[in-house]
């Protein structure tokens, strides 16, 4: 316990003086930050209770639009700014665009959390292949529909509103480093404190055997419905973030994407290991330094190396690095290993 | 007379949708895998014919060349990928068959570009109810086609040794294993005959409406949600559902515009699934 409370204020002394270290770096480190969210938050509903979802990036996309709508519509017509497309005809003051970015961030979360409930009362009794397939079309469904709205810039997409001209240009980064970071701890918290607790092990029981649950007396629904509104709460959340930092927003290529980050949130929590607390955040790292490495030598074949990605992943390393890990040494995850029985096991092989 | 038009227009275009759907139940049922990358085959397969038509061949002949290539690209990806992941969590293969879409999608666009293709038929159009309702030829030729292969492999799984292999595996997989099936062979030769379906369909729907890389999910989308409505191994259910979900498209793309034509789709399989989760819970009520 003393040596994670120094790895934790270890971490956090460094995701402080990150943006100073590497200030290029600066729109990357925001990005690794919003795409660890969003694998914790999926593993939270996919590792942790068996529900594996293709349609998170439902909350992401529909947290973007709002934030971004309220921050417009708190201060200008939203239809006339979506119509100029980005042409400075309004312009934020500071004060206004903070304070709209706050509502906006605040109606990002809260919004995609009831909208998750509603929608998790009606689908979350589908099991397997159903669920999977349903939360794609509803992903893909809100992608198509989100397009053919006029008021949100339909086709060709929204302009956020670019950030205001206070002191010097290296705010911005700042500004969205430190927002998607403080977003990011409150989320590990958030996450972190969930895990000791009757509640994860339910979500466990869930995962393990729904039937049986229920049957233990454990109102199953209720409990599904919770964990997936807690995964809509940040995934909303950093959707509002992403859509200010892009500082565009177009239908199906940014924020319902479900070719990019719909699955990515799902391959990083599988790189990292599924239904660990770690594995979502390595997953996400490693995967982030992965593509930001290499996906320029690949120049546009980009999505033929994400494609055989995730087969290569789930094929032969379907367990994660942290599953590895924990093969590898499982003393470290305190599991009592018999050595006698290890030996006979290593000579197996 | 615009609905009898769409009417007609829905049935002859799920007549094509229940062929895949055909595809995807019968490896559904054998394997028991749901394979998002169905739309992708569909694609490819018209891009063969597209390709038969670019290079001076009429594209009805694509009919027959593209389940060929495509039976043997299925037992590719069978080999390759599929083979891996059968017996393993249901949620692996959904993933893996996604990560196949993606890489098909991308090497189609690199192939093939970005732009919206069809193969022209040149087969004209018929004109019913003094001249009020348009059909194509083509609409009606690929209808009569998806018809005539469906028989065939009906016949073909009914009769034949491998058809037979097949109805068994999916039975009961273990059985026909100690009973001397090669399960393995049979999973492989599934998956091409799937594939080859997706060909026909594809060849057939470069006839008559468009391709596009990116345009396979959709596909996939219908497909499923044409077996999830009728059910594993109904095949007039599947024939039935297919046209419903034609018309039904038909009518969406009439009274809410084209763009929002695939969102409804999309909408549509959601309130099904929804539907069928009341349906089985009020069912689960009974038992207590």
């Amino acid at each position: 316990m003393k040596n994670n409370l120094i790895l934790y204020i270890g971490i956090l002394i460094f995701g402080i003086a990150a943006p100073f270290i590497f200030p290029a770096f600066k729109v990357q480190l925001s990005i690794l930050c919003v795409l660890i969210i969003l694998a914790t938050t999926w593993n939270i509903q996919g590792g942790e209770m068996g529900y594996n979802s293709f349609g998170n990036i439902l909350f992401y996309g529909l947290g973007m639009y709002l934030c971004a709508s309220v921050q417009v519509g708190m201060f200008f017509p939203l239809a006339e700014w979506t119509e100029s497309g980005g042409e400075k005809t309004f312009v934020h003051t500071p004060t206004q665009f903070f304070q709209g970015m706050a509502v906006g961030l605040i109606v990002a979360a809260v919004v995609p959390t009831i909208v998750a409930g509603l929608i998790g009362y009606s689908i979350l009794g589908l099991r397997g292949h159903y669920f999977a397939i349903c939360t794609l079309g509803l992903g893909v469904a809100a992608g198509e529909i989100s397009g053919g709205i006029e008021i949100i810039g339909a086709g060709q997409g929204f302009t956020t509103p670019p950030f205001p001209n206070v002191g010097s240009l290296e705010l911005r980064g700042e500004f969205f480093y430190f927002l998607s970071f403080f977003t990011l701890v409150l989320t590990f918290v958030a996450v972190r404190s969930i895990y000791p607790t009757r509640f994860k092990l339910i979500l466990n029981a869930i995962r393990d055997n729904e039937d049986k649950a229920e049957a233990m007396g454990i109102e199953t629904m209720k409990y599904k419905i919770i964990g997936w509104m807690i995964s809509a709460f940040f995934c909303g959340l950093a959707g509002g973030i992403m859509g200010g930092l892009v500082g565009y927003i177009d239908s199906t290529d940014v924020a319902f994407d479900g070719r990019e980050m719909g699955v990515f949130m799902v391959l990083m929590a599988i790189l990292g290991g599924k239904g660990t607390l770690w594995g979502p955040i390595i997953g996400a790292t490693v995967f982030h330094i992965f593509k930001e490495g290499f996906w320029t030598f690949f120049l546009g074949w980009q999505y033929v190396a994400l494609g055989v990605l995730i087969v290569v992943i789930v094929i032969y390393f379907p367990e994660g690095i942290m599953g590895w890990l924990r093969e590898k040494y499982p003393d470290r995850f305190g599991e009592v290993v018999d050595e006698k029985d290890r030996k006979a096991q290593v000579e197996l092989k | 007379m615009i609905s009898v038009q769409a009417c007609l227009d829905g049935i002859l275009l799920g007549i094509l949708f229940a062929l895949i759907a055909y595809g995807m139940a019968l490896q559904w049922g054998v394997m028991n895998i749901i394979n998002i990358a169905q739309g992708d085959l569909v694609i490819l397969g018209g891009y063969i014919a597209y390709f038969m038509y670019l290079y001076g061949i009429h594209p009805a002949w694509g009919v027959i060349v593209a389940p060929i290539i495509m039976f043997f690209v299925g037992i590719a990806i069978y080999k390759l990928v599929i083979n891996k992941v059968v017996d393993r969590d249901l949620f692996i293969s959904i993933l893996a068959t996604f990560g196949i879409s993606i890489l098909f999608m991308q090497l189609m666009n690199f192939a093939f570009g970005a732009d919206v293709v069809l193969a022209n038929s040149d087969y004209g159009t018929t004109m019913l109810f003094n001249n009020n309702v348009v059909l194509p030829n083509s609409k009606i030729f690929s209808a009569f086609i998806s018809i005539l292969f469906a028989i065939c492999l009906v016949i073909y799984m009914k009769k034949s040794k491998l058809g037979r292999a097949i109805r068994a595996t999916a039975q009961n997989a273990r059985a026909a294993k100690i009973l001397g099936v090669d399960t393995e062979k049979v999973y492989a030769a599934t998956f091409g005959i799937n594939a080859a379906l997706c060909g026909v369909a594809g060849a057939l729907i470069s006839i008559t409406f468009t391709i596009h890389p990116y345009m396979g999910l959709p596909y996939t989308i219908r497909s499923f949600m044409i077996v999830i409505v009728a059910g594993l191994g109904n095949l007039p259910g599947v024939a039935m559902s297919g046209m419903g979900l034609g018309v039904f498209e038909e009518f969406a793309d009439y009274i809410l515009g084209t763009e929002f034509r695939i969102g409804s789709v999309f909408l549509l399989l959601v309130l099904i699934l929804v539907y069928r989760r009341f349906k089985l819970s009020r069912k689960r009520e009974y038992l207590k």
